[in-house]
């Protein structure tokens, strides 16, 4: 893990910021880990070290605890995030149609990034409005009772902007 | 700081304000089902709306009436009167809301649902009483009492409609044994799953003599069909705050945790913003009203995890660890989090106690049946007529709930599945619907009542897929800690998969049975140790379906006939990650 260049140096500060700006009392490598997920999108090399510098702990352990939850990334994040729900309730009302065509309109076959880097397809075990299934959301913005048509309109609206640059 | 009369008043001589007619009120629900349903677009539109027409309101985003259906659901109090409610309301609807009903006090027809009349209020011509509709009228709500009612960002509200008057009564008139023997006498139980009495469970901590003491309130709430927790955080977080500093003065403890899955940012914002205005208030930190009991909480949040959900791993994701569960004994009570005494409740359990306290043991102990007392929260969806989030009064069949509250299974198709409880819970025949809503009749008919999530599959469904969602569901989520529910929960997702596709081998249902049995024996957690309850169920009440696959080739449905994805990801640190970074 070694991370020489300025750009690097720069992203190391960020790791650092996120960490020290957490709100809540406690702090643990966990809450660290999500602060820094929260700030710039992703784990990288350099927020393990921090962690574990911190928390005076680790790089092992802080790995560990990183790659358990399943929300954590560990590339640079793409502009858009689209969540699909799989849970029970989505399924019995149509989230697996849902699913394949959003499959289709990003030409993934499963989880994953788009491959200009602009889209990430994720799925959820339960978006939390099991009453308006099936659900979707873009950019953390609930979408109830879509249809396939409508799921494959969001995708294409946002196929249509640009890029972010990380 | 001010004393709980002083902020009493000063509550009540703001709601007065609100609600006496000065300015309409416009409230909106906006937790997670309105949400989902286009509320925040209403708001937008609605707030636009009135800024464009120059109209003076007080527009409110509120929670959850119970009515997920009808979402958006928007509704206007003016002129001091009745509240008249919108439902499925879209950005469009807003200008004859605005311009028709709030400036020419004419109700547009076909949106207006009805209205809701407080005391003294007259109803609105014209429209029926919403208090008369089942899904409202079979309610009882104590848990989610403000639901929909006041703003969760708004101390003054909760106040105003009794908030703190438990606590005020627990520390001003009551010692804390009394306060703990209020709640062992009102017979409350805990609504996380395992049903165990509440106050013998706070008693376990009153003893411990540490200096430090924490009460976890579990919100992980992973089950997939069941929001009732978070839907309480969104929409009267205050009524948790205040039940967790009561459990805190009942059993001498000094901190609590409110426990939350990290990216449910509804729940997280709003219960942040109650503990902060709690603490504004004195009704948090040092000497809370006066008294000598102070008592710290603060919001914890978790990464994705199933697991986090139980107890022990709940402890171990505050810790910052991953979440695993630990083995006991040591028990939670004497070994907790950071190895100090904890005692762990759910969100809807403590969500309880300022209304028990403030009413009398007596009081909650009249509603519900036998060992079943108070309300249970039921989320009801899938193939149902009016999904939604009721809380009705233990004692109903479930049946009543599905088909008097729900409406019934729509389309003109036949109900046939309950999946209670979670994913863990199994499912239930259609036959099922003379089961009442008890804990201890549920457990006995095979089915648990657990988180209150309550999905209906009409008769197009087939119990094998529908299985097979669950197991792979568990599997998923297994933290991988106990062999048996790790290597299991794979297993029987390659089992069920292959009867699925119609590729089963002789034997499958029985080794799966074995597998199931290995999973109980050998796991940790409910996890495992439950892992087999939705194949077990399924087994025993939807034989045909799993014979039509393995004997006939066929699903006797037809709707598994279709392709399928497969909704498997592999935890992100797979071993071919390991092997990729091994490499660099």
């Amino acid at each position: 893990m070694t991370a020489k260049s300025p750009m690097a140096g720069a992203l190391r500060e960020q790791v650092k910021e996120a960490i020290q700006s957490q709100k809540r009392p406690t702090w643990t490598v966990l809450s660290s880990l999500l602060a820094i997920q929260d700030a710039i999108g992703y784990i990288p090399d350099e927020a393990i070290e921090e962690v574990a510098n911190h928390h005076d702990t680790t790089t092992n352990e802080v790995w560990g605890v990183a790659s358990f939850y399943t929300n954590f990334r560990f590339t640079p994040p793409t502009t858009h995030t689209v969540e699909v729900c799989w849970g029970p309730t989505c399924h019995l009302v149509g989230a697996t149609k849902i699913i394949e065509t959003l499959h289709d309109e990003l030409k993934l076959e499963g989880e994953g990034d788009t491959d200009d880097g602009l889209i990430t397809l994720r799925y959820n075990t339960c978006l939390g409005a099991c009453a308006q299934g099936p659900v979707m959301s873009v950019n953390h913005r609930l979408v109830g009772r879509v249809t396939e048509a409508q799921a494959r309109d969001k995708v294409s609206s946002l196929s249509k902007t640009k890029a972010k640059k990380h | 700081m001010a004393s709980y009369e002083e902020l009493k008043k000063a509550a009540d001589k703001k709601w007065a304000e609100l609600t006496g007619g000065k300015k309409p009120w416009i409230r909106i629900g906006t937790a997670m089902c309105g949400h989902a349903a286009g509320a925040y677009d209403v708001l937008d539109a609605i707030k636009a709306k009135l800024k464009d027409k120059k109209i003076d309101a007080v527009v409110s985003e509120t929670g959850c009436l119970g009515l997920c259906y009808a979402e958006p659901l928007l509704d206007v109090s003016k002129d001091g009167g009745a509240r008249l409610f919108f439902g499925n309301v879209t950005p469009e609807d807003v200008d004859a809301i605005v311009d028709d009903y709030i400036a020419k006090n004419v109700v547009p027809k076909g949106k207006a649902l009805g209205y809701l009349a407080g005391e003294g209020q007259q109803p609105i011509k014209g429209m029926g009483d919403l208090a008369k509709l089942p899904g409202i009228a079979l309610q009882q709500r104590v848990a989610l009492r403000n639901g929909g009612n006041t703003d969760p960002g708004d101390i003054f509200q909760y106040i105003a409609n009794g908030g703190y008057s438990g606590l005020n009564k627990a520390l001003s008139t009551m010692d804390y044994n009394a306060a703990l023997d209020e709640i062992k006498n009102s017979g409350l139980r805990g609504r996380g799953g395992a049903a165990f009495p509440t106050g013998v469970k706070w008693s376990f901590l009153v003893n411990n003599t540490a200096p430090k003491k924490y009460i976890l309130c579990n919100c992980e709430e992973g089950d997939p069909g069941a929001v009732n927790d978070k839907t309480i955080l969104e929409s009267d977080p205050f009524t948790l705050i205040e039940g967790l500093t009561i459990a805190g003065y009942a059993t001498r403890s000094t901190n609590g945790f409110v426990f939350i899955r990290h990216g449910h940012n509804g729940p997280i914002d709003r219960t942040e913003e109650a503990i902060r205005q709690a603490y504004e208030h004195g009704l948090l930190g040092k000497n809370i009203l006066g008294s000598d009991f102070s008592y710290d909480i603060e919001v914890a949040l978790t990464g994705e995890s199933y697991v986090a959900g139980e107890e022990t791993a709940l402890m171990e994701a505050i810790e910052g660890h991953r979440s695993m569960p630990r083995a006991r004994p040591p028990f939670p009570a004497a070994f907790g989090v950071w190895g100090r005494p904890s005692n762990i409740n759910n969100v809807k359990t403590l969500s309880y106690a300022p209304e028990i306290i403030s009413k009398g043991a007596e009081w909650f102990n009249s509603i519900g049946v036998n060992k079943s007392k108070g309300t249970a929260i039921v989320c009801l969806n899938g193939h149902i007529t009016r999904p939604g989030l009721y809380e009705v009064p233990m004692g109903l069949t479930i049946g009543q709930v599905v088909n008097d509250i729900g409406g019934g299974v729509p389309g003109g198709k036949q109900l046939k599945m309950l999946q209670t409880g979670g994913p863990l819970g199994g499912v239930l025949p259609a036959s099922s619907l003379d089961i009442h809503i008890d804990f201890d009749e549920m457990s006995k008919a095979g089915a648990i009542l657990g988180s209150g999530g309550v999905i209906i599959g009409d008769d197009s469904v087939c119990a094998v897929d529908l299985t097979r969602n669950l197991v792979a569901f568990e599997q998923y989520e297994s933290c991988g800690k106990c062999f048996p529910c790790r290597l299991g929960t794979t297993n029987l997702l390659e089992i069920v998969n292959r009867i699925l596709e119609k590729k089963s081998r002789p034997g499958d249902l029985d080794l799966m049975r074995s597998v199931g049995k290995t999973m109980q024996a050998g796991s940790l957690c409910g996890h495992g140790q439950l892992g087999f309850n939705p194949i077990r169920s399924a087994i025993q009440h939807f034989e045909a379906d799993f014979e039509a696959h393995m004997t006939e080739n066929r699903c006797p449905t037809g709707s598994c006939d279709t392709p399928k994805y497969m909704p498997i990801t592999t935890r992100p640190f797979s071993m071919e990650a390991v092997a990729e970074r091994a490499g660099d």
